[in-house]
């Protein structure tokens, strides 16, 4: 009896969550006669594949797509290389100031983007970076506060006399990061990866007020400004919303494990 | 003799070569962050305190104003006082439903065994996209003729309302998407759930004690720090938000959706007025502040941290 309501709750509760993604889907896949019909068509009687090439080539979204790539690939890397130096700089070692520079380090968690954007942009006008990518790559090479503390639980609870062994070896402090702590941390930097993969893929505000010309879009900021100059295309507004939901939605499935048990995922949409 | 005396020399200038290296390694390790710190955080915040006592536009004179821009928008700016207005009416309810709903629905999930990696990735799959594309999705689900919610309303005999379009049900609207998207606030609680030891509920079933008092007496509190947490980081992506109103309903309808993160954002990049944007920005840093020390102030009396004795487990390693 208890059960049979829990799961009736259930299922109601993750219809109303799915159900927007999949209307989205046949959304972009009906023919332009299905789209306004009334009541609405859930299951269209033709799939137009052809819509998501059609809707493709509507503007340069082969562009957005490529400077989405490099801003993506860039700062992963960079994210991945600096949190994880930072972690372990914070969990093998004991140096004057530690305590306190790790608190501070949590502490820059709670500051609003929103009171950073305009200095930022005056920064990276300053250096000549507005309209390029690199102030949505550059930053992710200085370490993100939530992923260093996220890697630097994983770092202590592996044993100190694994470090011990291998220090004895004539291991530096390098190698036994390099050699040793990275392999080991491999779960959790595919956890950070996927996070950090994804908020750069989902940005919009970065790209919206650090770049001006079409050509250095990326995909985010490119459907948006798509969608506020054909409102009335509904079917490749569709499409190319359903392009940019797959690579996060794929990411997410394939690391889903890491994500599930890999503690604190917090998802702060500005 | 002579090569003896060498060899502890190098020795020691070997030592102490090493010395200096490990007292500096930890240093190189973390200096991405710190520099990262200097320029993109401390220096920011620092370059924004001074901006917001200048007049400072982007190009052209910048003139010391002191505290006028405080004084002006307190003042002077009604826009000031109802972005303001409309933000916290907007955590008030957005940030409570936010945990309940996330609460209930990590419950659930904790007391179901088959298929609860389905719920639990059908819950979380909204916040993995873009807010872009969730704006674009609920831009159709809101639409007056077409949309998914009204016709599901018609279903019921209700005549749909325009959501977007009108002033009282556009900021409802935003909620709504908004709470879409609670799957990382769900999963945080889920985690929580799970560490709770179970001797605890069984000791408390053996000595007769009712499932509603485990829930208050167990459950709440081990789940404090985790709700606490949770609670602070809602409040602070209450107070951003900004693109859902920036692309939903661009502020309107009659301004009813110009929230406050939108005003400093205009007046940054549409007006131009770095100096008072940057005031604007410093005002919600020290509200956000206020509340997140207020939250922990009042939960440090009844939240149950094990964190001491992890602290301590941390440190041995270290």
């Amino acid at each position: 009896m208890r059960k049979t309501f829990l799961y009736s709750a259930l299922i109601l509760a993750s219809a109303l969550f799915i159900a927007p993604f999949y209307w989205t889907f046949v959304t972009a896949i009906k023919s332009s006669a299905e789209l306004y019909q009334f009541p609405p068509v859930f299951w269209p009687s033709e799939w137009h594949w052809e819509n998501f090439a059609a809707a493709w080539s509507k503007q340069p979204f082969g562009t957005y797509l490529t400077n989405s790539l490099i801003v993506v690939v860039f700062s992963t890397v960079g994210q991945l290389l600096s949190s994880s130096l930072v972690a372990f700089g914070f969990a093998r070692f004991r140096f004057p100031g530690r305590d306190a520079l790790f608190i501070l380090l949590l502490a820059t968690m709670m500051i609003p983007w929103d009171v950073k954007m305009i200095p930022l942009y005056m920064e990276f006008n300053m250096l000549g970076w507005i309209n390029t990518l690199k102030p949505l790559i550059v930053p992710a090479y200085f370490a993100d506060a939530f992923f260093v503390f996220l890697l630097r639980q994983y770092i202590m609870t592996v044993p100190m006399e694994i470090d011990e062994a291998a220090r004895m070896d004539g291991a530096n402090s390098f190698d036994i990061y390099w050699r040793i702590h990275l392999p080991l941390m491999m779960p959790a930097l595919v956890l950070v990866g996927t996070f950090h993969f994804m908020n750069a893929w989902n940005d919009y505000l970065g790209p919206l007020i650090f770049l001006n010309d079409q050509s250095k879009y990326t995909l985010t900021l490119g459907l948006s400004m798509f969608k506020g100059l054909h409102e009335v295309d509904v079917t490749s507004i569709a499409a190319i919303t359903v392009i940019l939901c797959l690579p996060p939605l794929v990411l997410f499935f394939l690391a889903q494990r890491y994500i599930m048990d890999g503690a604190v995922g917090s998802s702060v949409k500005g | 003799m002579d090569m003896a005396y060498a060899g502890t020399q190098t020795g020691a200038a070997r030592r102490k070569r090493a010395s200096v290296r490990r007292h500096i390694a930890p240093y190189l390790f973390i200096s991405p962050w710190i520099l990262g710190f200097l320029f993109f955080t401390l220096g920011p915040l620092l370059f924004s305190l001074t901006m917001s006592f200048f007049d400072w536009p982007v190009v052209g004179e910048r003139t010391f104003v002191g505290l006028d821009n405080y004084r002006s928008m307190f003042t002077e700016d009604p826009q000031f006082w109802e972005s303001l207005w409309i933000t916290v009416k907007f955590a008030a309810i957005y940030v409570p439903f936010n945990i309940v709903m996330s609460f209930f629905l990590a419950l659930m999930l904790h007391h179901v065994t088959f298929a609860s990696g389905f719920f639990r990735t059908a819950f979380y799959l909204p916040s993995v996209i873009s807010g872009v594309a969730l704006v674009t999705i609920w831009s159709w689900i809101y639409s007056r003729e077409y949309g998914l919610l009204n016709f599901m309303l018609s279903l019921v005999g209700i005549d749909g309302p325009n959501w977007l379009g009108d002033p009282n049900l556009a900021i409802v609207a935003i909620i709504i998407a908004s709470l879409w998207g609670l799957g990382g606030t769900m999963l945080i609680l889920l985690t929580g759930l799970k560490a709770i030891p179970k001797e605890l509920y069984e000791a408390a079933t053996i000595s007769g004690v009712p499932g509603w008092a485990q829930m208050l007496f167990i459950t709440l509190p081990m789940l404090g720090p985790m709700l606490i947490f949770t609670f602070i980081t809602s409040i602070i992506s209450a107070f951003q938000q900004l693109t859902i109103a920036l692309l939903l309903t661009k502020g309107g309808p009659l301004g009813s959706t110009y929230f406050f993160a939108m005003y400093v954002y205009d007046n940054a990049f549409k007006y131009f007025d770095m100096g008072y944007a940057a005031a604007g920005s410093w005002v919600m840093f020290v509200i956000v502040l206020a509340l997140s020390l207020v939250v922990m102030r009042w939960s440090a009396a009844w939240v149950y941290y094990e964190g001491e004795i992890r602290q301590a487990d941390g440190e041995r390693n270290a």
